[in-house]
């Protein structure tokens, strides 16, 4: 996820990471890791402080001042940490509108990465 | 190249979701456009999915159940047999010049199952829960690849390089995807989005990359490339 400053809001960051700040702690699927005292959903949450619990590596361009926060090591330590399919909202080519995963709910997906190149 | 198994299957209750991984979204566009596609084709300039599916390869794909859940992890994905396949393994490639003889040569030691692939597929829609390779959470999550710091790392340097070469800084991104690159040299799709942002179509070394598919592909011998299907 690419940041500005290392403070992050919470909506910004289920969107692109699939972590929901709940109040039991930083949730995906069924699994929630306990963060700080304090932190809620309703503020900006400190971008270090999760990436310390959840094992997310942080890494800085220096001539653009941004960061980039990847994703979580520390709770499976594989490529997935739940078997619950996150929510997926990308444009579609055919229509150059937004279409979310979660809307096909209901039926079988088989999701296929293709590339030109 | 997914419409025909989406015909047969969407009636079953199996839809096909196609996301092109491709930092320019014109690139992939007129792919879509020709296949006249009827399912969802995404388009993922950020290679999101990389990081949210663990995709590391093209085609790769997952699936997902009616309730949400994935039922199989990142692995090659296969349409079944094509008419392209056919067309391709009967290529003489003694009447191919070298540089394309030498290319072609390892793309045909590459190993693929897309017969065994399709009757998995079929098999699910099928029996859903109670096929055999639908896979339980546990196993889902056991099979995905290793994600060490390393490989979390490089998908965070990927993002950094396809948002300023996104942002129309393409020597900015150089050292972020070899970066991302040198961390996770299996992730294909990290270096080949890369070695065709300075050099489209070509699969050879160039002024900016040392690294190549040709040169990349004889070092891990082709028949890795893809790992095999395991039921």
């Amino acid at each position: 996820m690419i940041l500005d400053s290392l403070t992050v809001e919470p909506a910004a960051l289920e969107a692109r990471t699939g972590w929901a700040i709940k109040p039991q702690g930083a949730c995906k699927g069924e699994v929630c890791v306990p963060l700080p005292d304090g932190t809620s959903a309703s503020g900006a949450v400190d971008v270090q402080m999760l990436a310390d619990r959840l094992g997310m590596p942080l890494v800085r361009d220096d001539a653009h001042d941004i960061w980039a926060l990847g994703p979580d090591t520390g709770v499976t330590g594989r490529a997935l940490t739940t078997a619950v399919a996150p929510e997926l909202v990308l444009p579609d080519l055919r229509t150059d509108k937004a279409f979310s995963l979660s809307s096909l709910r209901g039926q079988k997906v088989l999701l296929v990465a293709w590339a030109s190149w | 190249m997914w419409q025909d198994l989406r015909a047969e299957v969407k009636p079953k209750g199996l839809e096909i979701v196609t996301v092109a991984l491709d930092v320019n979204v014109e690139d992939a566009r007129p792919f879509v456009k020709a296949a006249n596609a009827e399912h969802p084709s995404l388009i993922d300039q950020a290679h999101v999915t990389d990081e949210l599916f663990g995709f590391i390869n093209v085609p790769n794909g997952v699936w997902i159940d009616e309730a949400g859940m994935i039922v199989r992890p990142a692995e090659a994905a296969f349409p079944g047999r094509s008419p392209i396949s056919e067309q391709f393994d009967a290529i003489d490639l003694s009447t191919l010049p070298e540089n394309l003889r030498d290319l072609l040569g390892e793309v045909k030691k590459i190993e693929t199952d897309p017969e065994g692939y399709k009757v998995a597929i079929m098999d699910w829609v099928e029996h859903g829960a109670d096929s055999k390779f639908a896979l339980s959470p546990d196993e889902v999550i056991a099979r995905s690849d290793p994600r060490t710091m390393d490989v979390a790392t490089a998908a965070a340097e990927f993002e950094l390089a396809q948002h300023l070469q996104r942002a129309g800084e393409p020597d900015a991104a150089i050292p972020h995807f070899k970066e991302a690159h040198r961390l996770q040299p299996d992730n294909w799709t990290y270096k080949r989005q890369a070695w065709h942002l300075v050099a489209p179509g070509s699969q050879e070394a160039n002024e900016v990359y040392d690294s190549c598919w040709i040169a990349d592909v004889k070092a891990i011998g082709a028949e890795n490339y893809y790992p095999p299907f395991v039921p």
